[in-house]
């Protein structure tokens, strides 16, 4: 269908040298979505409209922000008391990292619940987890420019991690820094980047909308869409619409946060100026990376000859890298959970082990809360390596809808 | 392998003189690129001004026994700690071969009232505590590293906890019997 815009002239104009219309129209109006979305589909468009909140506060703070060891902490204190509405982009940039993330994690979980890493969209998912990586490594270097006390340690803790590396470690961590301790150039470099990285991001979302688009949305039943039992809808309206309430919907939650409540998320002793020689007597991460640094700690034993810290790291990062091996661990060609009754259930407890990994990983490293990270990790891994792929090879799943229209079409019937 | 025809192909062995400059000149373009690229890797290292800020000298006249000061160097904290009579004991009789690191406290302490090490935790970088009368010392009553719980004995070696190393001794001399000179 061609809409009447088109026969404008200056569309016209347009269209015939940078065909940006007919690109519109196809990605847009064209695009045939899978009319059964629930809610658990608008995370997507919420992680692109939190990255756009990002960049847009971020380029207008970096205005203001000095990136020098004796100026950056007071530079941002500069932001919150003197800059026009400074204090607004601050904690709406400083609480949209955690919004950012949680919205990204339930799109990730949306994924794991609905199989879409699943054929033929396992670089869709891929493409995602490298966003996910990307946005860490921006997280991190971000919270360490306001120069607090827990800005500088996270940055001497997380460098260090590369120190585990076996024989070239110690010279990667001199090469992170730029000297011999967490200092000047490590600042100017991470400041750098992360002004970078949030564009690669933009990059690679590009790539994940095109794999996207390649072969559509996913959708909770899990079978493909039959465009002959009318099981698509445009995009525009129907989910444009949609996106847009669940945008009202977040910013409310967000607002809420920057409003009321903006120094939930944060650590308090980030308002002590950094001080190389006195380490916090908590160091915690922020929340999102408090399972990571969960299983980081679990490790508190050498196996064979390999020490402690090597295993501990390798696993820390390996939790995220094994996720890119999903697709070929879970074999099972049902990608809905509605329809693998095994499956589903150890999708719970699995949520259920993200979790108690981000709460351990807020406690201190000591006792009960060892032993309940070690079990925690364990499981962890177990899920993906043993559970994950026995479930695919013996669980029976429920029969299959042979479209998304048919099982509703016979119970009008 | 005699070739009349750069254009035939011989079919024995299916190389031809344009697979050699194929890789010839693939060789020649990825050592360019890495020429190309190295200077932007290494920009990263440590620069002249912070390498030439590389030693200091400290008064330890004043430092009483049992007492510890801080000093800064490149970067880091480092411990100079006055040991009593019990603490060089302590750290002596222990056998070595049973340390996750093992290491004599001769070696780590050639004048035995004076340690040296660089305060910084062997496992994520975190300033073990212990400094201060006040501090916990941990197990063995040197330093207890708070971020993830490794104690550090009398004479900065690892006894427990997730660190693989001793605190590591960094390279000083005395230039007189109370300047040292770490560096």
């Amino acid at each position: 269908m061609r809409p009447a815009y088109f026969d404008h002239p200056i569309a016209k104009w347009i269209e015939y040298r940078l065909p940006v219309f007919s690109f519109l129209e196809h990605e847009l109006y064209e695009y045939p979505t899978p009319k059964n979305l629930s809610y658990w589909w608008n995370f997507g468009s919420l992680a692109g409209i939190m990255l756009v909140v990002m960049i847009a506060t971020g380029v207008v703070l970096a205005m203001h922000y000095v990136p020098h060891v004796d100026l950056a902490f007071d530079s941002i204190e500069r932001i919150m008391r003197d800059v026009n509405y400074g204090w607004l982009l601050r904690y709406l940039h400083m609480n949209g990292g955690s919004v950012f993330f949680l919205v990204v994690y339930i799109h990730l979980f949306r994924g794991l619940y609905y199989g879409s890493f699943k054929y033929p969209r396992e670089l869709l998912w891929m493409l995602g987890l490298v966003i996910l990586l990307l946005m860490m490594a921006t997280a991190f270097m971000g919270y360490v420019l306001p120069w607090g006390q827990m800005s500088f340690w996270a940055a001497t803790v997380i460098t260090n991690l590369f120190s585990a590396i076996p024989w070239v470690g110690d010279a990667i961590v001199t090469w992170l820094w730029g000297g011999f301790a967490v200092d000047q150039p490590t600042l100017g470099r991470f400041y750098s980047l992360h002004y970078l990285l949030p564009f690669v991001i933009v990059g690679v979302v590009g790539m994940h909308l095109m794999a996207l688009h390649q072969h559509g949305s996913g959708n909770p039943l899990g079978v493909d869409v039959r465009k002959d039992k009318g099981d698509t809808i445009p995009f525009h309206p129907y989910y444009t619409v949609k996106d847009l309430f669940g945008t009202g919907v977040l910013f409310i939650f967000y607002f809420a946060l920057v409003f009321f409540w903006p120094n939930l998320l944060g650590e308090t002793i980030n308002y002590v100026p950094a001080n190389p020689l006195q380490t916090p007597a908590h160091i915690v991460p922020e929340w999102y990376f408090l399972p990571y640094y969960a299983i980081l700690r679990s490790i508190t034993f050498d196996i064979w000859f390999i020490p402690a810290k090597l295993i501990g790291v390798t696993l820390m990062f390996g939790s995220l890298l094994i996720l890119f091996l999903l697709p070929w661990l879970d074999s099972s060609k049902v990608r809905s959970a509605k329809f693998r009754p095994i499956y589903k259930q150890f999708f719970w407890v699995f949520l259920l082990d993200a979790i108690v990994l981000g709460w351990v990983g807020g406690q201190p490293a000591e006792g009960i809360y060892v032993v309940i990270g070690q079990v925690a990790t364990l499981f962890y891994f177990s899920y993906f390596f043993v559970i994950i792929p026995l479930i695919a090879k013996y669980e029976k799943p429920r029969p299959l809808p042979e479209s998304i229209s048919t099982p509703v079409l016979k119970e009008m019937a | 392998m005699a070739v009349s025809d750069p254009a035939q192909p011989p079919h024995e062995t299916g190389e031809t003189r344009r697979d050699f400059l194929y890789l010839a000149a693939g060789v020649l373009g990825a050592y360019g690129v890495g020429a190309a690229i190295w200077p932007l890797i290494d920009q990263m290292n440590p620069a002249a001004d912070v390498l030439a800020v590389a030693t200091i000298e400290v008064d330890i006249a004043p430092i009483v026994v049992g007492q510890a000061i801080t000093v800064k160097w490149q970067g880091k904290p480092v411990f100079i700690r006055h040991r009593t009579q019990e603490e060089i004991d302590a750290a002596r009789k222990v056998d070595p071969k049973e340390l996750p690191d093992p290491q004599p406290d001769e070696m780590r302490a050639p004048k035995p009232e004076w340690l040296i090490v660089v305060g910084v935790c062997t496992h994520l970088g975190c300033i073990p505590l212990g400094q201060k009368p006040t501090d916990p010392h941990g197990e063995y009553n040197g330093w207890f590293c708070p971020c993830h719980g490794s104690h550090y004995d009398t004479a900065g070696r690892i006894r427990k906890g997730p660190a693989p190393k001793n605190l590591p001794v960094p390279k000083y001399e005395f230039v007189t019997d109370t300047m040292v000179r770490i560096g």
